[in-house]
């Protein structure tokens, strides 16, 4: 399989500019938010650096002309000519999103706005004063080299070249003998050395030049082309090259040819390049200047993560089939113990212990595998900013986006499904949430608005949250247009966050004109199915005048879960062990009636309502009469509420099985899992459960009730 | 394996079996396994031929009770019921039956159109009919199997 | 023998081109990240390069730090440095041969042009 090499070289490049893009987004943020290391703006420099000269590799032209005026500004900026002012690091962060545009036309020949990409570019042409040096790239080297001789119209045919090199030539590591090796190539040479000014041995400096060469070249080569062979040398020796008029060979000059010129210059004379022996001071010896330009990586960790240990490139396919084998591994695990239990095995037996280590070992592997695929969130915030900046462009408010818990880990599954909903509430909170810069002049508000975008971990699952300090929720509005679309009843009283949460029903905006962004309008009811696709929940709370927040809490993982093993009415479920606060014995008359149907229990002094999970699920219509046992659960907002299951089994980690792989979601059913016997288990949705008793009827089911009977 | 004359047209094959009198047959790519029937663990808020789910080899499999989906009586399930494990649509669901028969290869034109009787069932879900060695076989179209929100979601 | 090339530089996509110039031509290739890890490579290296290929900016440490501390070190003091860089502004170039530099090549580089000069400064 023939590969072409530099095809794959390019895969890289791209990929690197990937990378460096987003260092280059993150460590203008950073200096936006007040960062001024001088790191920094290195950083953010080296990043523009690098992908003009990959560009200049594969010939992408575009980017090359933008990357260089890029750079120049930002040079300017490095060297503390240009201020990294508000107004400039927007300039650069707008042109940070052309320079991406052009990266990804390079790789995918997609569009670019060429309006935006000339615009940015006079504005950062502008920055450097005007002239932003839009010139294409210098070739091979040209040090400033005097020229010597006057230039002649035509290459004569011989060149005399004279030659005495200084110390610092072979201070620098060049050797004379290969500059005339170089010479030689352009055409015949005569040698002459002219050790003349060599001294006695005994005063010989082993760094010090004391030959001198003369070189008569037959060649028609222009004076640049001789030049050219001293480029590098060009200060660190005295040079002249002059046409040779009219003389040919003849010359006094005993004639030598360069390589035996070579071999006793290399034996007899103790040219610097061979004696490095003497550890002599360098000539400009400066190694406290090296200290102080390796300043130690900036504390605050910026852009460039140094080297925290070695990583490797996994297939993702296989990090799955791993994660997959394990969650086998647990199940059997299980069923091994259940059958152990069954075949009345003590306890203390050998088995049975050897059966806890192996129920331990496996705990522990599970964690491990489940940390290979956990990542942070912040390769789903990265992108926030730059719509941020696009939606505030385009709705003519001024924002600023502002990002924590970056680092926060979760699994590659829930991340990977986070970037629509975050787009869209972020989307939200700009078009909808922040009043236009006159409405929060005129409320005594800064004219930016500040959209706040966070993730933590809090009781064994990530929250995020997007806030906005915008004029929070239009109540009354609100309500009007549920009335209207006949989602409640015009005389329904309902609770403040009850009317913020009506934004979730389908077909819900606000929005008298259908702020059409990305082409299609997209309700936040969307977004909520999405979240709980996931597993998680979202929730909203608005001060009127203040802002929004929406709080989103999905599982750490799709994969496991904690659960208690309960009963009812014959069924075996399985309810999140994050949820459940305690368990309770009630007596019967524990339970009292609230009003048509509805029961609660007094806990310690508070009232807390009581929810049958048989007739919740429709298993059985009337509570059981017997005594039952309690589970005090608590949602994600912290109401709480009594769920009388017939019996607790146990707890157990279980493997979370999805029911909407093969079917749907099932309202009050979160997933399944299977036990240690095989037979599949419900795991209860806590919120749905204890939600839908607060109003709704319970879910009714015939055919569940003679199936549980 | 029986063989109907065949003329011309793609021959394909198809597993026939039965529910109470009646005989029906899908088309056999769309089989992935036959299983010996386990209790199913009931779902809340389901239609009433939703038995409920399984465990096949660790993934969670549901049950759809076929006799019950046509418009039959429910099958009362025992151990000699046969669950074909079936792939519909991008999702593997169970179908409950009494017993496979056979496995017939036909080509297209042996399929009659269904003739028009008074049922639903016979409206939404069979394809054709098929005359076998002088027995009356249905061809079951297994797109529409499952409840009606699912495709909706799909 | 062939020669031994050390190349220094922070870009991965930069470091894979010299490595295909280079061992094209036939030569051995060394590489490191950024000048802190090319002193780490050279102390590694049991014998010491021929030619040392760097790039001015990176990380840690920069090419010109690079290039002072490889000449203040009297193992690697006559080694031939070449500077990789795009830029062509003459101050960087003086700065780079203060600090000790051999000579300079500018990128976009063509292979043909990275070996010659290779070869003007090492047999």
């Amino acid at each position: 399989m023939a590969v072409d090499p530099l095809a794959e070289i390019k895969v890289t490049f791209f990929q690197e500019c990937e990378e460096q893009l987003a260092e280059l987004e993150s460590g203008l943020l950073a200096m936006e938010g007040g960062d001024t290391d001088g790191e920094t703006i290195n950083a953010v420099f080296r990043a523009v650096h690098s992908i003009k000269g990959g560009a200049g590799a594969f010939g992408l032209e575009d980017l090359i002309r933008f990357a260089h005026v890029f750079e120049t500004a930002l040079d300017e900026m490095r060297s503390g000519r240009l201020a990294p002012d508000p107004e400039t690091l927007k300039v650069m962060l707008r042109a940070a999103d052309v320079l991406a545009d052009l990266v990804r036309a390079g790789r995918d020949g997609s569009a670019v706005d060429e309006a935006l990409a000339q615009s940015l570019g006079d504005a950062l042409r502008g920055l450097c004063g005007g002239d932003g040096d839009e010139g294409g790239e210098d070739d091979s080297g040209d040090f400033d080299f005097q020229p010597v001789a006057a230039t002649e119209p035509k290459a004569p045919g011989a060149w005399r070249i004279r030659f005495r090199p200084r110390g610092d030539l072979y201070a620098r590591g060049n050797e004379a003998g290969l500059l005339l090796r170089e010479l030689a190539r352009l055409g015949p040479c005569e040698v002459e050395l002219d050790v003349s000014e060599l001294p006695p041995l005994a005063d010989l400096d082993p760094e010090g030049a004391y030959l001198a060469w003369t070189v008569i070249l037959t060649a028609e080569v222009e004076q640049a082309a001789i030049a050219q062979v001293f480029e590098f040398v060009d200060g660190d020796c005295e040079l002249e090259i002059g046409p040779v008029d009219g003389e040919a060979a003849g010359e006094p000059e005993p004639a030598m040819d360069v390589s035996a010129l070579l071999a006793r210059i290399q034996s007899d004379s103790p040219a610097a390049a061979e004696a490095v022996c003497e550890p002599a001071a360098a000539p400009d010896a400066a190694p406290v200047e090296t200290a102080t330009r390796a300043e130690p990586p900036g504390s605050q960790g910026a852009a460039n993560s140094n080297a925290t240990g070695a990583t490797i490139r996994v297939d993702l396919d296989r990090v799955d089939r791993l994660i997959d084998l394990v969650g086998e591994l647990v199940i059997n695990q299980a069923m091994l113990s259940q059958r152990v239990m069954e075949a009345g095995l003590a306890r203390a037996s050998s088995v049975a212990m050897g059966l806890d280590e192996l129920e331990q070992l496996t705990r522990e592997i599970q964690d491990s595998v489940m940390a290979i695929r956990a990542q942070p969130v912040k390769s789903v915030f990265q992108r926030m900013p730059r719509l941020a900046r696009e939606v505030a462009a385009l709705t003519g408010k001024p924002v600023r986006l502002v990002t924590e818990g970056e680092t926060t880990e979760v699994d590659k599954t829930v991340i990977e499904r986070l970037a629509d909903p975050l787009t869209h509430m972020i989307r939200n909170a700009i078009d909808h949430g922040l009043e236009s810069p006159e409405a929060r002049a005129a409320a005594g508000k800064p004219a930016e608005g500040v959209v706040r975008l966070s993730a933590a971990h809090r009781s064994g699952r990530i929250v995020i949250e997007v806030s906005d300090d915008g004029g929070g929720i239009d109540r009354t509005r609100v309500r009007a247009i549920a009335i209207e679309r006949g989602v409640i009843a015009p005389d329904a009283v309902l609770s403040d966050e009850e009317t913020d949460n009506l934004i979730f029903m389908p077909g819900f905006s606000t929005a008298s004109t259908v702020s059409d962004i990305s082409g299609r309008g997209v309700g936040m009811d969307v977004v909520r199915r999405s979240i709980q696709t996931l597993g998680g929940r979202i929730s909203i709370s608005s001060r009127p005048g203040q802002g929004s927040t929406f709080t989103m809490s999905l599982p750490l993982t799709l994969a496991v879960l904690d659960g208690m093993v309960v009963t009812a009415e014959g069924q075996t479920l399985v309810a999140p062990l994050t949820a459940v606060v305690e368990t309770l014995q009630p007596r019967p008359d524990d339970i009292q009636g609230l009003g048509a149907g509805g029961r609660v229990m007094a806990i310690r002094g508070v009232y807390t309502p009581v929810i049958d999970v048989g007739v919740a699920l429709g298993y059985r219509d009337r509570p059981r009469e017997q005594a039952s046992v309690a589970l005090l659960v608590e949602g994600e907002d912290g109401t709480q509420a009594a769920l009388m299951v017939d019996q607790i089994l146990g707890q157990r980690q279980v493997v979370i099985k999805s029911l909407e792989a093969n079917y749907r979601q099932v309202p009050g059913v979160a997933a399944a899992t299977i036990l240690g016997d095989g037979r599949v288990a419900l795991i209860l949705d806590i919120d749905t459960i204890v939600a839908a008793s607060r109003g709704a009827e319970p879910v009714r089911s015939e055919r569940l009730q003679a199936a549980a009977g | 394996m029986t063989q109907p004359s065949a003329t011309e047209g793609r021959p394909r094959e198809l597993i026939s079996f039965r529910i109470g009198a009646q005989e029906f047959c899908v088309d056999i790519m769309a089989v992935r396994e036959i299983r010996g029937w386990t209790a199913a663990t009931a779902l809340p808020q389901s239609p009433a031929f939703v038995r409920g789910v399984i465990n096949l080899r660790g993934a969670v499999l549901p049950i759809v009770d076929l006799a019950a989906r046509l418009g039959f009586d429910a099958t009362e399930a025992t151990d000699r019921h046969v669950i074909i494990v079936a792939q519909i649509l991008g999702q593997t669901v169970g179908l409950l039956v009494d017993a496979v028969s056979d496995i017939l290869t036909i080509t297209d034109e042996v399929v009659q159109p269904t003739p028009d009787v008074a049922s639903d069932m016979a409206k939404t879900f069979v394809r054709g009919l098929l005359a076998v060695e002088g027995r009356m076989i249905s061809l079951v179209g297994l797109d529409h199997i499952l409840p009606q929100e699912l495709q909706d979601a799909a | 023998m062939s020669m031994t090339i050390l190349t220094v530089d922070d870009s991965r996509t930069m470091r894979e081109m010299l490595r295909l110039a280079l061992t094209g031509a036939g030569f051995r290739v060394v590489q490191a990240e950024d000048g802190l890890h090319g002193l780490e490579v050279l102390a590694e290296e049991a014998r010491t390069p021929d030619v040392i290929v760097t790039d001015i900016n990176m990380p840690r440490l920069d090419g010109f730090g690079f290039i002072e501390e490889v000449r203040g070190d009297g193992r690697y003091r006559g080694v031939p440095i070449l500077v990789l860089t795009t830029e062509s502004d003459a101050e960087k170039k003086t700065r780079a041969r203060m600090a000790g530099a051999t000579g300079w090549i500018v990128k976009p580089f063509n292979p043909d042009q990275l070996v010659g000069a290779i070869r003007r400064v090492a047999a």
